[in-house]
């Protein structure tokens, strides 16, 4: 029964460290998408309508997610790796 | 001016103690106690340079001055970190694989370690970067300058330009001091490293004190300090898109290209796994660096009068306010962002203008080449020394020409948008295989002309460097190439304006040279290299050894290295090669070793140069590569031999093995056999002794007795001679002297004779035989004997061995590809497979031993069939025990 069962598992731990890899590299574009989104915001001759501490919360709450994501990433894919090594590959 | 007195002490012990840090941090480091200095939390905190005194300073002014575009210059490089996965993992292998040493190093080595590449770039780099040393001078001196004035001693304009000098002075001496202690192979630097990391920690410290002091000591907590923003004049968003966009992708463009952060991300890089938590803790870095900016301006405006230089509002509002620790506390945290910044753009250039510019004009003066003797050492550190008094001589220079008079932001994004014209090259060059010199050269000129002319000179004011004629209505009245309006197109901002088009034109201009021209084929090695670091992480190129004196290459590699190094080099490489002494083979092997750990002191293009002139020809020729390519060919070679052989040799091993467990069967049945025949011979000879020893000692007898115990003797006596001339048939079988008595007679015949004697005496148990006398009608042509007496072994064995309740058998006659094949079946249980192997073998007996037998007849059997050019087997799945006689063709033919 065990036997059975380790070699999906194996192929699921490779596959699941490809899409980690993935989410890693989509990260920066995300980021970079999200911190596009002020070319949206209206301006005129005087100023805007979006108030400066507006946008500041909202830059650094951007901010602040890629860094945790970013963090909870590496990590992640850290642990993996470890594995991978422990298991000799 | 007792404030002020302190201020400098406070400096001064500031400095002596980073000299401590750095001077124990080498120490730890070289007596290998320095675990703690390759931690990835050092390496985070040394990318800090980043921020320089223009984060600390400047990033306010410009708060106050344009809003939250200061925040672009963050983002930028935490895009970059976050998607290391992509662009600095690669940077980072690919420099810890050729030892790359700078950016310029990065660049001419990848475009074939063209050295007029590397002297370009390194023009550039400093270029670049004097503006930046200028300002980092400027914001120290007029930091000085804040606090006295704060203090009613107004400095005079000799005593800010000595007091700029100072600084300049001891920055020098420190770079000089950790920077070029050693000539390390790695480039890397502890003392230098833990320095800035200290400085780190102890600017992010300062910013946060003022922005905690700002937010809950002046303003009345978050919510009220919110408010304040937006009530103050950069309350609303007012960022041009374009404006926006650009700077994010300059600020990320010149993080990966400025020489210094090449230095401390790439060179400096213990570990790759360090790339990793800094991908996150960096970007966390920069928010929180970035976090008070806006409050501290906002509150700098409130306070302070019109017309103050909101620059220094990080000095000047805890000044104003009488917090005079705190404005210590700040001051020292610009110090450091200046001074970090100062030493490892310091260091970082004069690497590159020794190696590239300096080493290589020294070598070609010396009229001996590289081979002349004597320590070399003392002129590339000599070199380094004074290129870094250059640097920042030239830093100081700049700052006391341009007065002092730009906005800090300003200067930082002409700076910026300078060494952002590498970007192409650097990008191009480890993802693009096509990527060639040429085209990296064009685009770099291209890039920087452009820059100059539509950036750099306009900066320095209309009128000075640039005519206002020319700014308004483009040089000789050609009204397309206005500096700040190519090809008429009005309105862009002049940053985004000239950011565009050099990059723009910089890309179109590389990519173009390069399709068009043909790369040498170090080149395209080199391009292999680096492209593909991530699957060969050696360089393929080689040197053709043959011409090359080892003895020489020993005499520079010790000017270079050291000479205790240099011997342990070779001395290794020679136990490698497997020889003795000190002087290895000069194999393109070794040369290519060599080549890297020179490169480490001299930069890759110097190396290369000195190792060439040494071997002669400095390029790699055809016959380089067809060697390479013939060591690659033969290693391929080679390796698929020993798959061959280890195939061969586990075919081997698996036949040995089936050897040695028939072997070991054989032996075992010898045995059993041995022990058989004794006993065999034992029981009649046993019989006999008894019983005619009755005849011999009792006279008693009756007749009848007497007949009936002699005949037991005969018997006996029979027994034995059977058993005896069975074992002479086996042994003349097998030595092949038995002679064929050849006769031509019927198969039908032969059975039935076959028959008749194995089943005679049988009795009542007499088994019935099925047979097909139809297809016995063969005539042969052999020697009916002895095929006979295998027929009759068959058929008795079947009689004799058959355990079912009603045993029968089958003969069968038929063909088989040609031959004539009899098969005798019967309807017992068969023999099991385990047997089926042995059972052929002398003395072999199988099961159970329910009837007496030597166990020599199918040994006969196929002994005699071996003779008559046939053969028995056993047929296995026929229901019960099968054997098959197969007669040759010829034998059946010869008779029809």
């Amino acid at each position: 029964m065990t036997a059975k069962h380790n070699i999906p598992f194996l192929e699921r731990q490779s596959y699941r460290r490809r899409r980690l890899i993935d989410t890693i590299r989509m990260l920066p574009v995300i980021g970079a998408v999200l911190w596009a989104v002020p070319l949206l915001w209206r301006r005129t001759q005087n100023g805007g309508e979006v108030t400066t501490s507006d946008a500041i919360i909202y830059l650094f709450c951007v901010w602040l997610l890629l860094v945790v994501a970013g963090g909870w990433l590496a990590r992640t894919l850290k642990r993996s790796d470890a594995e991978e090594t422990e298991r000799g590959r | 001016m007792g404030t002020l007195n302190i201020l400098v002490g406070v400096c001064l012990v500031y400095v002596a103690f980073l000299f401590l840090i750095a001077f124990a941090a080498e120490r730890a480091a070289l007596e290998g106690k320095g675990s703690w200095l390759r931690s990835p939390l050092i390496y985070t905190l040394s990318l800090s340079i980043y921020c320089t005194a223009w984060t600390f300073y400047g990033a306010v002014g410009y708060a106050a001055r344009s809003g939250l575009e200061y925040l672009t210059i963050y983002i930028g490089p935490s895009l970059v970190m976050i998607g290391w996965w992509w662009l600095l993992r690669k940077l980072v292998r690919i420099g810890r694989s050729q030892r790359i040493t700078s950016i310029a190093d990065l660049i001419s080595s990848r475009y074939g370690k063209s050295n007029l590449l590397a002297v370009g770039v390194t023009v550039l780099a400093v270029i670049g970067t004097t503006p930046y040393i200028a300002l980092q001078l400027q914001s120290v001196t007029i930091s000085f300058d804040v606090f006295s004035s704060a203090y009613g001693a107004e400095l005079t304009e000799s005593t800010r330009g000595s007091n700029a000098l100072l600084v300049a002075a001891g920055l020098a001496l420190f770079t000089i001091v950790f920077g070029t202690r050693n000539l390390d192979v790695n480039e890397r630097h502890h003392g230098v490293v833990i320095a800035v990391a200290v400085e780190a920690i102890v600017k992010l410290l300062a910013l946060l004190a003022v922005g905690i002091f700002v937010v809950w000591g002046l303003a009345g907590g978050v919510g009220d300090m919110l408010a304040r923003i937006d009530a103050s004049e950069i309350g609303l968003w007012q960022m041009r898109g374009d404006r926006w966009a650009t700077l994010i992708f300059l600020s990320g463009a010149a993080f990966l290209c400025l020489p210094r952060m090449f230095q401390v991300m790439v060179v400096e890089n213990e570990d790759e796994d360090h790339l990793r938590t800094a991908s996150w803790a960096f970007p966390a870095y920069l928010m929180v660096m970035s976090l008070f900016v806006v409050p501290i301006a906002v509150v700098g405006l409130d306070l302070l009068p019109a017309g103050s230089n909101p620059d220094f509002f990080v000095l000047t509002v805890p000044l104003a306010t009488g917090n005079d620790a705190l404005a210590m506390l700040s001051f020292l945290g610009g110090f450091s962002s200046a001074t970090s910044m100062v030493i490892v753009a310091a260091l970082a250039l004069s690497t590159m203008v020794s190696n590239h510019i300096v080493m290589p004009i020294w070598l070609s003066l010396q009229s001996g080449g590289a081979s002349v003797s004597g320590d070399v050492r003392h002129v590339v550190l000599l070199s380094r020394r004074i290129s870094i008094a250059g640097v920042v001589f030239l830093g100081y220079l700049y700052f006391r020409l341009s007065g002092g008079g730009s906005a800090l932001a300003s200067i930082g994004l002409i700076s910026f948008a300078g060494v952002a014209q590498f970007l192409p090259v650097l990008i191009g060059g480890i993802f693009w295989r096509g990527a060639t010199r040429t085209g990296a050269f064009v685009g770099l000129t291209v890039g920087f002309l452009i820059w100059a002319y539509a950036l750099l000179l306009p900066s320095f004011g209309a009128g000075i460097l640039v005519s206002e004629a020319t700014l308004s209505n483009g040089p000789f009245g050609f009204g397309w190439l206005r500096p700040q309006a190519f090809f008429g197109i009005t309105g862009m901002d002049p940053l985004v304006h000239a950011v565009f088009w050099s990059t723009l034109l910089n890309t179109m201009s590389f990519f173009i040279a390069s399709l068009i021209g043909f790369p040498s084929p170090l080149e395209r090695l080199q391009g292999a290299q680096f492209v593909n670091v991530f699957e060969h992480s050696s360089t393929p190129q080689s040197w053709s050894g043959s011409l090359a004196q080892t003895e020489d290459l020993m005499v520079m590699a010790q000017r270079i290295i050291g000479a205790r190094e240099a011997q342990n080099l070779f001395e290794r490489e020679a136990k490698r090669q497997g020889m003795s002494g000190l002087l290895p083979e000069p194999s393109p092997d070794f040369l290519q070793r060599l080549e890297r750990e020179l490169a480490g002191s001299v930069g890759a293009a110097t190396a290369h140069a000195m190792i060439g002139q040494i071997v002669g020809g400095a390029s790699v020729s055809v016959e380089d590569l067809m060697a390479v390519a013939d060591e690659t060919a033969q290693m391929m070679e080679y390796s698929s031999k020993l798959e061959a052989k280890s195939d061969e040799q586990a075919r081997t091993a698996r036949q040995l093995r089936q050897a040695n467990e028939k072997l070991t069967q054989i032996s075992e049945q010898k045995d059993s056999f041995l022990s058989q025949v004794s006993h065999e011979l034992r029981t009649p000879m046993t019989s006999i002794r008894a019983f005619s020893e009755i005849l011999r000692d009792s006279d008693r007898l009756s007749e009848d007795e007497k007949t009936k115990y002699s005949s037991i003797i005969h018997d006996e006596a029979l027994r034995l001679t059977r058993l005896l001339d069975d074992l002479l048939d086996l042994s003349v079988l097998e030595s092949g002297r038995v002679s064929l008595n050849l006769q031509s007679g019927s198969l039908q015949g032969i059975l039935d004779h076959a028959v008749a004697s194995a089943l005679t005496g049988a009795g009542a148990a007499k088994m019935p035989v099925a047979r097909n006398r139809q297809h016995e009608a063969v005539t042969l042509h052999t020697d009916l004997d002895r095929l006979s007496q295998v027929f009759i072994n068959l058929i008795g064995n079947a009689q004799k061995y058959c355990d079912a309740t009603t045993p029968r058998l089958r003969i069968e006659v038929g063909r088989s590809s040609g031959a004539l094949v009899v098969d005798f079946i019967d309807n017992g249980s068969g023999i099991p497979k385990t047997e089926q192997a042995v059972i052929f073998e002398k003395f072999s007996r199988t099961g159970e031993q329910k009837v007496k037998g030597a166990g020599l007849g199918l040994a006969i059997c196929r002994e005699i069939m071996t003779r008559l050019g046939g053969a028995v087997e056993y047929l296995p799945g026929q229901g019960g025990a099968a054997f098959r006689v197969t007669l040759p063709e010829q034998v059946a033919l010869a008779a029809q």
